[in-house]
Parts: C-alpha cells; sequence; structure tokens
C-alpha cells in the first residue's frame, strides 16, 4: 500500500476527473490518492466519480479556495 | 458489462471537437467506457498535423475568432486538444475512422494517424457500439 497524491491546482474541466482517473487505474487496491486543486466542479465530480467506480471516498475538504480529495483504492 | 458512451464526431470544428473529447475523457474517468466515431468533417481531424486545424463553427472570421478563443482558452488554462486525445487513448478509448468518408473524401490510411485508430468501419460498426452504449452524440 502507498500513499499517491497529485496536484491539479490551476487545471481546468476536464484535467482534474481525467488526472484523477489515471491515477486510479495504476494505484494497487488500498492505496491512499490525495488529490489538491482548485477547479469548483471537479470538487463535487471527481466524488461522484468515486461512487460510480465504486471506490471509497474518505473525506473532501476546502481551505482558501484549494480543495484536498482523498480516496481509498 | 461497463456501461459506455459512443459518439459520433461529425464536424471538423475546433469547438465541436472540443466538445466530443471532453465529454468522451468525462465518461472514460467516471468509469464508462468510450468510442468515437470519426466520420465527414470530423476525419479531417485525425489527419495527420490536422487535430488543431478546425475552424471555430460560429465567429470563425477568417480564423480571426479562433485566435482570440485560443487565447481565452490559454488563459482560463484549458489544454490542448492533443492532450485530451492522448488521454483519450491512455484511459482505454477507442477510435473507429469512417471508411465510405475516405473513400469519398479520398483519404488514405497512409494520410490518417493511423497508431490512433482502432478500426476502420461503416455504419454497422457505429450501430453495434451505439446498441450497447447508455450515451449516444452526435456531434
Amino acid at each position: 500500500m502507498s500513499n499517491v497524491k497529485i496536484d491539479v491546482k490551476g487545471e481546468t474541466c476536464p484535467v482534474p476527473l481525467v488526472e484523477t482517473r489515471k491515477v486510479l487505474k495504476n494505484a494497487s487496491r488500498g492505496d491512499i490518492i490525495e488529490i489538491t486543486g482548485t477547479h469548483p466542479a471537479s470538487k463535487k465530480e471527481i466524488p461522484m466519480a468515486i461512487e460510480a467506480l465504486g471506490l471509497e471516498l474518505i473525506n473532501v475538504e476546502e481551505k482558501d479556495g484549494i480543495w484536498k480529495i482523498k480516496i481509498k483504492r | 458489462m461497463t456501461e459506455k458512451a459512443t459518439i459520433i464526431v461529425h464536424s471538423g470544428d475546433m469547438d465541436k471537437v472540443y466538445s466530443a473529447l471532453i465529454i468522451a475523457n468525462g465518461s472514460l474517468s467516471m468509469g464508462l467506457d468510450a468510442s468515437l466515431y470519426f466520420t465527414f468533417w470530423g476525419l479531417e481531424r485525425l489527419k495527420k498535423g490536422g487535430l488543431e486545424k478546425g475552424p471555430l463553427s460560429k465567429m470563425h472570421f477568417l480564423g480571426l475568432g479562433k485566435w482570440m478563443i485560443n487565447k481565452r482558452m490559454k488563459k482560463a488554462n484549458v489544454v490542448s486538444l492533443e492532450r485530451l486525445l492522448s488521454d483519450f487513448k491512455e484511459l482505454g478509448g477507442k477510435i473507429i475512422a469512417c471508411d465510405m468518408t475516405m473513400e469519398i473524401m479520398g483519404v488514405k490510411k497512409e494520410d490518417l494517424r493511423e497508431d490512433l485508430i482502432d478500426e476502420y468501419g461503416a455504419v454497422g460498426t457505429y450501430v453495434q457500439e451505439a446498441r450497447e452504449s447508455k450515451i449516444t452524440l452526435f456531434i
């Protein structure tokens, strides 16, 4: 198990979603993935994708317009 | 069976190709399979060096409109069509080229970016793809 962090700050549609999917594709079961970004819609759409993929959303937090989403693969 | 999105890329206009690729990549990201079926003017974008060459569907103004939109897109940090297409392939998206268009427009396989194309097909290929798709669009 490992922790993977990706930074998509400043990126817009559809990059945060696509980059999340790419990381998930290469990750192993049990890995923790943390995505940091600023694109507002992605903050709710990444959790939607996680649900659709049947994965576990650990938490979502936001501070000063920067959000962090934690996922368990 | 995995859910699927099948999109016909009929237009070669830059903004419409953006829409097609963004929806396709969004679909792949949300766990669907995705196929892009390039036909008519859309197929022009699969020619070597052709991807970014499409005009704007409106307000092209001999390229001035496109130049302005490109500038604004750059400012908004929108990625290139090339990047969207490479993400599409990386996430397992499938590209189908319409063989009738190739015949009508006199396009040869070697004129196209063959490395990206998974299949050359006709309407039957599209129908088979579409009948098992939750989402199908004509752009």
